[in-house]
């Protein structure tokens, strides 16, 4: 629906920052009325407060999450977070230093980890090659074999679960860390391939011609030419493929080992078993909110143009 | 075209087309297939699957629930991120407010979950959203004070109907009342209750009476007797009442004390019930009714910003100078807004639309998290329902794979239009 937009431009900010000079109106004044300019005056005010409380609002959970992270158990079942305002009771990392002595919730990091790292590296090199062999290689069927790779940009995971457990139950990888790598690697191909066949195919003709004249080969040029030029959109889809399955619970809930389960996973079976045990709710999703977090305030460019190309997946 | 060139495609290709062969393209095939075919998965069952879609209750809920998503969700968070989108652009700290909406993007839905879990706790003292709802029902009607209190059989007051409560004998002019009760819990007594006085009835014409609470802690006051440190029932509601009419009020002092003009004289004193209705204790959000709309609005809490995100991109590449052109024209901001912005963004908006109603389809662990045991039938969506169905206890895997193929064929026009765009643009 939106074609892949320009990766080096995407960000959350405005694309060219407009600087108003001071003191010069949006409009001539002669189109405007004294009373237009003090009612959008008026205005100005108004939305600012809005947006204030708007961003207030949307924050307000999170910080409600965080504190209730931080208090003892006793004064989280009696008052609400927002106590500490008007009474501070002791902050502490209580309930933190329970959950890393916490051998499932540690253990389940880890499980984490072994799950996102493989899948999303496997997806770039697996996506790269195939993106480089749909831009840049001729063979029959290959467009319609690329229009094919899109249509299933929207395919649910949810229509592979069933055939997928019976499949891997039957060659023996239902509920182990290859098995959900792969599932993963799998969902996450159409869209990494879709993103950097358009990528790739921007690049310069007469770049590869000349490669080619020089007479590297498809591999040497695919590994010295193509992937150093692809880096922005490599970089935009393993932030997007990372968080992806950092995040993800669903496929873990079914594939994955659930002995050692990924901390959502983990964080899951806690709600389940104890319900309401904000304790160690509390700091178990801040635990997991920690890395995507991180990720996404210091790859925020990348993962925005991966969003925004992801768009309709 | 070479030999060894079509080799190496196939090389480069190879990884990716097993995966998609094996992980995606074939459970397609087989969920179409299994979803003929009964629990067993023995007996071919035609239609039946999808019937039962439509005709078991718990299902027809899930499907029903989605609609509501489907027609929801998506159009707030798209009307939000719009007006988002739109506000921000001439404000300074635009970014930093887009960081802050757009930020729950990066999160788990079931960190989110846990998250709103939180926000809709159904005690006020914990939940915020009830603790608001409270807070604000209250500044309108005033808070009960003792949903439990009630007198002890020596005590000059019994039950009537409605919840009230009634003096055995009727008000006698010249001795001061005593409007005794039991069965407050200490913390739920008024902070600035006092130790109750019997105040001597003036001389004339008005009478006096004192309520409190019969009960001295630690034991050892008498019944019916205003012993030291037994606190006066604040804020207790005393209405004198001749033949059905009620003809005086009061309310209690810290004290307990309160006064009746001279003429309830023989009238009967009552306590209306308002004294003991329980206190509004906010909004049930994860009950049966609510627990749709409250899920929904922890989705748009998360994906407001991602609408936001793309519309903004789009009103990045609007011509600066039509929109110019409208206001020298004498166009207001409103009027901008409405013929020109809107019109020029209707692409946008239709793709951040329909991703989010694609999204929306297959909504799973907000639901599976935040619905409480008991609502989970009321909150049920169809990607819950598959998992239910397909991994659930009972599964029958029938139903599971119908759910899927419905799934699958509501975004086929989505791929369809996906398909014949990339058509369009990719003949190189």
């Amino acid at each position: 629906m939106s074609s892949a937009p320009d990766v080096n431009t995407a960000r959350i900010g405005r694309r060219k920052a407009v600087t108003r000079q001071p003191g010069v109106p949006e409009a001539p004044k002669a189109a405007q009325s004294l009373g237009a300019r003090i009612a959008a005056r008026a205005g100005g005010g108004v939305m600012r407060v809005f947006l204030v409380l708007v961003a207030l609002f949307w924050l307000m959970p999170t910080i409600g999450l965080l504190l209730s992270s931080l208090r003892d158990p006793q004064d989280i079942a009696a008052t609400g977070w927002w106590k500490i305002f008007t009474a501070p009771s002791e902050l502490t990392f209580e309930n933190y230093q329970r959950l890393l002595d916490n051998s499932t919730i540690t253990g389940s990091l880890g499980s984490t980890i072994m799950i996102t790292v493989p899948s999303t590296v496997l997806v770039v090199v697996i996506g790269s090659f195939a993106g480089y062999a749909f831009a840049w290689m001729e063979f029959p069927g290959r467009d319609w074999l690329f229009l094919l790779v899109v249509g299933l940009l929207v395919v649910p995971v949810q229509v592979a679960l069933i055939p997928v457990s019976e499949l891997f139950g039957a060659i023996g990888i239902f509920e182990t860390t290859l098995g959900v790598v792969l599932f993963h690697t799998a969902f996450g191909l159409p869209f990494a391939i879709f993103l950097l066949r358009n990528f790739f195919a921007e690049i310069p003709r007469e770049l590869l011609e000349a490669a080619r004249l020089d007479g590297a080969g498809e591999i040497r040029l695919f590994t010295r030419v193509v992937m150093p030029l692809g880096g922005p959109a490599i970089a935009s889809l393993g932030i997007f493929q990372f968080l992806w399955v950092w995040n993800d619970m669903l496929v873990a809930l079914i594939f994955a080992d659930s002995e050692s389960p990924p901390i959502t996973v983990a964080l899951q079976q806690q709600v389940r078993q104890f319900g309401n045990n904000i304790d160690v709710l509390a700091p178990g999703a801040f635990v997991s909110m920690v890395i995507p977090l991180a990720v996404f305030f210091a790859f925020q460019r990348q993962f925005v143009s991966g969003v925004m190309a992801g768009a309709v997946k | 075209m070479t030999g060894t060139r079509r080799v190496v495609a196939a090389v480069f290709l190879l990884p990716a087309l097993v995966l998609l062969g094996a992980l995606v393209l074939y459970p397609i095939g087989y969920s179409v297939y299994r979803s003929f075919f009964d629990q067993a998965g023995t007996g071919f069952a035609g239609f039946d699957n999808y019937e039962a879609l439509f005709t078991d209750d718990t299902i027809l809920t899930a499907v029903k629930n989605n609609a509501i998503w489907v027609v929801f969700a998506p159009t707030v968070a798209t009307a939000l991120g719009l007006i988002f989108a739109v506000l921000t652009e001439r404000i300074r700290w635009g970014t930093a407010f887009k960081l802050i909406v757009f930020m729950p993007m990066a999160i788990s839905m079931l960190a989110a979950g846990i998250i709103f879990r939180l926000v809709y706790d159904q005690a006020p003292e914990r939940g915020v959203a009830n603790a608001v709802a409270v807070s604000v029902h209250d500044t309108f009607n005033e808070s009960a004070g003792f949903p439990k209190a009630r007198p002890l059989p020596v005590h000059p007051l019994e039950k009537a109907a409605g919840g009230t409560f009634v003096s055995k004998e009727p008000i006698r002019a010249g001795e001061p009342l005593r409007v005794p009760l039991v069965g407050v819990a200490p913390a739920k007594m008024p902070g600035d209750a006092r130790p109750a006085t019997v105040t001597p009835t003036p001389p004339g014409d008005r009478i006096s009476g004192t309520a409190w609470l019969d009960f001295t802690r630690g034991g050892g006051g008498k019944p019916n007797v205003v012993d030291p440190e037994e606190l006066g029932l604040k804020g207790l509601k005393v209405e004198a009442v001749k033949d059905g009419e009620v003809i005086a009020t009061a309310t209690a002092g810290a004290d307990g004390v309160f006064t009746l003009p001279a003429s309830a004289d023989g009238a009967q004193l009552r306590l209306p019930a308002d004294n003991f209705r329980e206190p509004y204790n906010g909004v049930d959000w994860l009950g049966p009714s609510l627990v749709t709309p409250g899920i929904i609005g922890s989705y748009v809490w998360m994906w407001a910003g991602f609408a936001m995100v793309l519309i903004a991109a789009g009103l990045a590449g609007l011509p600066r100078e039509l929109l110019e052109a409208a206001r020298v024209d004498g166009a207001n901001e409103w009027q901008v807004f409405r013929r020109i912005t809107v019109p020029m963004l209707a692409p946008v908006l239709a793709v951040v639309l329909v991703t989010l109603m694609i999204n929306v389809l297959k909504v799973f662990d907000l639901v599976f998290i935040i619905a409480p045991g008991s609502s989970q039938d009321d909150a049920n969506v169809l990607a819950l329902q598959l998992y239910r169905s397909s991994f659930g206890t009972d599964a029958d895997l029938g139903i599971g794979s119908a759910i899927a193929v419905l799934l699958l064929l509501l975004v086929i026009p989505v791929m369809l239009v996906n398909i014949r765009r990339i058509r369009k643009e990719g003949r190189r």
